[in-house]
């Protein structure tokens, strides 16, 4: 139970951390791919008898190798779909030889976050904090290579490269958190509250930490929740962070209107 | 702060009598009036950001105006016309989608249409008289997003006169081409306001490339509009009033310069027509 | 002909209601495939088979059809999408992750009292990874009469829905409704795709959707031909996978045979791959087809010579 409240702490710093980056940088789908896929790469490690995260980290990063490359000579949503798919495949062919794996789909899709031994421990730690510190490394060149791509390639970044690089990040996050929270939950730790900080403040910094403040919340509820009613916590990360970022688009719609009508008000005052 | 023409014979395609829109406080247009003719090209000049997409779309009917009347052909606009043809500022057309020139064009007759009528030979001849009219008929069977800038921009202007409207609206048609496409633009555009008697109504943030051609001109700066001939209205005094403060009109080798006195804003008067003097 | 076809191919009855079953999800995910792709919707394309298995898996613990999980699900989950509806293509994405991310969620508890209630193991294999082997013929049916709706209603909406997805402020001044159109879209897509995953599985779903469709569109000079080229795809890389899984009973015999899925979808990707080579794409890229046919007699000359 203490390593599930260290471990989902983690997942969730980590989680808030990339997943400012790929809300900003539109890049849900890859998000949702590379650990869908990578779960492929724990079957097949499974069923040559080797450690699954082993497995995982190899398929994760070859799906955002692959993504990446592909993404930049067709169309992006596209080569990741199509990535995402063969992925799927292999990984079906794969469980089709093992016999014994059935009840092991259910904890690496959905995790099994509360069951997280010590051993399990250091690798999703050492992970985890190189995850952060590749993504504040390469911070202003994410911002840039996004929000102004002209001017990233007169500084000499190849919007590409970084690209990769990032999805490379992604793929780095998965492995630590797929054995813990699951394909699935990473995914959506990953979206959820970076939007819901979005909608909150337009300052990077404060978004950045709003959004992991936001994926710590519900990721704590969550355990908590799981706890006490013994359903999956997969179940209450979804639901939670659903309802984060409902909360913050209806307070980012109520602000905004507020600060119309206010500003049409003082206008026509003036006017009058 | 409207100049009309004494020669109005016609009666004018479009009307705008005292509209006036804000965002919050931000007031875009502000009483603004003026005419457009058929059979004239008119240019709506004014800096980056004064508002020359939002008066297109409320043309359109796809912008709400606070106050005001705009009438086309005559008649107050209430729902939307399809009497007006239309060229957005921004079109980015994949080179992946497998729409050739010809496609596109011959969605302007029938795409605001529900169903899969079957487009009969008149259609298509009127496709491809439309194409032949901008010059495109070397490429009618090439991918849209194959083709370069003024290329595009010639299949866009096929497709938004396919319908037969009264009134064109371009969008800074020529902001991201280069001179010689430009040239042949305004060229192309000249001669469909004089020979299919549509009026043709085109915002650009550069006047330069449209004085030869330009019948009419309406000027947008701080919300507020002049408007008239050319000649009417790019001419000191009038401009001044319309600032707010003095600026020269320069005549130099057939190109206009307003130029700004020392010490008064230039922000936003319109650009590469500018010289501030310090 | 015994090599190709082995013995019992075209008897067996799970084999031709695969048949025929793949070749209506070929056609109609052909179809609607092409404009997911024009539209770049790829990822609410996928998204909603995942949503459409949450709601397969609360049919099952709710005891109603699964067809009707599976459909109410993706359309659920389409009309949530619209909801929250962004229009920037970067920010639909978001919308598409938030309603996937919920979904998620919702499986994971219908899975989880799915195998505390019952005995429904091997549900999440199902679920998750359906088999065209295993429908019946009713199956068929309402498969095949919902995707003639779904496309009837494309063919309604077909114009506008093009024009809206070129440029929407074109559409817009032609008086088309972006919103409306673009709406009925990805329910059409939702239902179209939720029948998919429930008949062929999820990842053939998406295969079936995004692969000939993308193909098609690289090879193709028109949206029309497109079309044709896509569902001919979709149809023969189904028809392949087919025979392939059947025939892979035989290569080892101590193994179970491989999933029908992973052949088609390896069929899929590797006809993508073979339509980027550089011939193919010159053709659907050449300006006019007097360039093109000067351009190929004069390849044609050293050879001929
Ligand atoms: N829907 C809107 N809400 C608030 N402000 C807007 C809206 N549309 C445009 N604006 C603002 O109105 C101003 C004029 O915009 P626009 O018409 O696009 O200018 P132009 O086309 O002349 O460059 C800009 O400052 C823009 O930010
Ligand atoms: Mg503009």
């Amino acid at each position: 139970m203490i390593n599930a409240w260290e471990v989902g702490t983690m997942v969730a710093v980590v989680a808030g951390v990339v997943g400012f980056f790929v809300v900003l940088r539109g890049s849900a789908f890859p998000a949702h791919a590379i650990p869908n896929g990578a779960f492929a790469g724990a079957a097949g490690a499974n069923l040559m008898g080797i450690s699954p995260l082993l497995g995982l980290g190899a398929f994760s990063l070859l799906g955002a190798v692959a993504i990446g490359t592909l993404g930049r000579r067709t169309r992006s949503d596209v080569a990741t779909a199509l990535v995402l798919v063969l992925m799927l495949a292999l990984g079906a062919a794969f469980l089709s030889q093992s016999t014994e794996y059935e009840p092991q789909i259910f904890s690496l899709l959905f995790g099994e976050i509360l069951g997280v031994s010590t051993s399990q421990l250091t690798p999703v730690l050492i992970i985890g904090a190189v995850c952060i510190l590749a993504t504040f490394a390469m911070f202003r060149q994410l911002m840039l290579t996004c929000l102004v791509p002209d001017i990233a390639h007169s500084k000499g970044l190849r919007p590409a490269v970084v690209d990769l690089m990032f999805l490379v990040i992604v793929a780095g996050a998965t492995t630590m958190t797929v054995p813990v929270v699951g394909a699935l939950l990473i995914f959506t730790l990953m979206i959820g509250p970076p939007a819901a900080a979005r909608c909150l403040t337009h300052r990077p910094g404060v978004a950045m930490a709003l959004s992991v403040a936001i994926s710590v919340s519900v990721v704590w509820a969550a355990i908590a929740s799981s706890f006490q009613s013994n359903w999956p916590v997969g179940f209450f990360v979804g639901v939670f962070s659903a309802a984060w970022y409902g909360v913050a688009r209806l307070a980012h719609t109520a602000l905004r209107a507020r600060r119309t009508t206010l500003a049409t008000a003082i206008s026509y005052t003036a006017a009058s | 702060m409207t100049t009309t023409p004494a020669n109005s014979t016609r009666a004018p395609v479009l009307e705008f009598d005292d509209v006036s829109l804000a965002f919050g406080s931000r007031r875009i247009l502000d009483h603004v009036s003026f005419e457009i003719r058929a059979g004239e090209f008119t240019g709506l000049i004014g800096s980056n950001g004064v508002g020359k997409t939002t008066l297109l779309k409320v043309i359109l009917g796809t912008q709400r105006i606070q106050s005001g009347d705009i009438r086309i052909n005559g008649t107050k606009r209430t729902a939307r016309l399809r009497s007006v043809g239309y060229v957005p500022q921004k079109v980015s057309i994949d080179a992946d989608v497998p729409i050739r020139s010809r496609d596109f064009v011959a969605l302007g007759l029938d795409a605001h249409r529900f169903g899969l009528r079957r487009r009969t030979t008149e259609d298509r001849r009127r496709v491809d008289e439309l194409l032949e009219a901008v010059d495109a008929t070397s490429f009618a069977d090439a991918r849209l997003g194959d083709l370069s800038g003024g290329e595009q921009q010639r299949v866009l202007i096929a497709h938004a006169l396919v319908s037969e409207p009264s009134l064109l609206l371009l969008d800074e048609p020529l902001a991201n081409l280069d001179p010689r496409s430009v040239q042949e633009i305004v060229a192309l555009l000249h001669n469909i306001a004089a020979t299919r008697d549509v009026a043709v109504f085109l915002s650009a943030h550069e006047m330069n490339a449209l004085l030869p051609v330009m019948d009419r001109i309406v000027y947008l700066t701080g919300g507020r509009a002049a408007s008239g001939t050319t000649d009417e209205v790019v001419r000191s005094d009038v401009l001044s009033a319309l600032y707010g403060h003095h600026v020269d009109v320069l005549q130099l080798h057939g190109r206009v310069l307003v130029v700004a006195e020392p010490g008064t804003t230039t922000d936003h008067l319109p650009s590469h027509e500018t010289l501030k003097v310090d | 002909m015994h090599v190709l076809f082995k013995p019992g191919f075209f008897s067996n009855v799970p084999v031709r209601h695969a048949l025929v079953l793949g070749a209506i999800v070929a056609l109609v995910s052909g179809v609607v495939g092409v404009m997911t792709v024009v539209r770049s919707q790829s990822f609410a394309g996928h998204a909603l088979t995942d949503v459409a298995t949450t709601g397969g898996a609360g049919a099952a613990y709710v005891g109603v059809s699964p067809l009707a999980g599976f459909l109410g699900g993706a359309v659920a989950g389409a009309g949530a999408m619209e909801f929250i509806g962004v229009q920037r293509a970067r920010q639909r994405d978001i919308a598409t992750g938030i309603v996937l991310g919920a979904a998620t969620g919702l499986s994971a508890l219908f899975l989880y009292l799915n195998a505390t209630s019952s005995a429904t193991t091997g549900v999440t294999q199902q679920v998750l990874f359906g088999s065209i082997f295993t429908v019946d013929s009713s199956t068929i049916t309402v498969t095949a009469l919902t995707g003639v709706i779904v496309l009837l209603v494309l063919a309604v909406v077909w114009r506008p829905l093009l024009l809206a997805s070129l440029s929407a402020e074109m559409a817009a001044a032609l008086g088309t409704r972006v919103r409306l159109v673009g709406a009925a879209f990805i329910v059409s897509m939702a239902v179209a795709v939720g029948l998919s995953s429930i008949a062929v599985g999820s990842i053939l779903s998406t295969a079936l959707l995004i692969g000939p469709a993308a193909t098609a569109l690289r090879l193709t000079r028109s949206l029309r031909a497109a079309i044709v080229t896509s569902c001919a795809l979709g149809v023969v890389a189904t028809w392949a996978g087919i025979l392939c899984a059947y025939d892979s009973y035989d290569w080892d015999p101590s193994s179970h045979g491989l999933p029908v899925s992973s052949f088609i979808v390896g069929i899929v990707v590797l006809l993508y791959g073979i339509s980027g080579l550089p011939g193919l794409r010159r053709r659907a890229h050449a300006r006019n087809r007097d360039v093109l046919r000067t351009h190929d007699a004069h390849h044609a000359m050293p050879g001929s010579a």
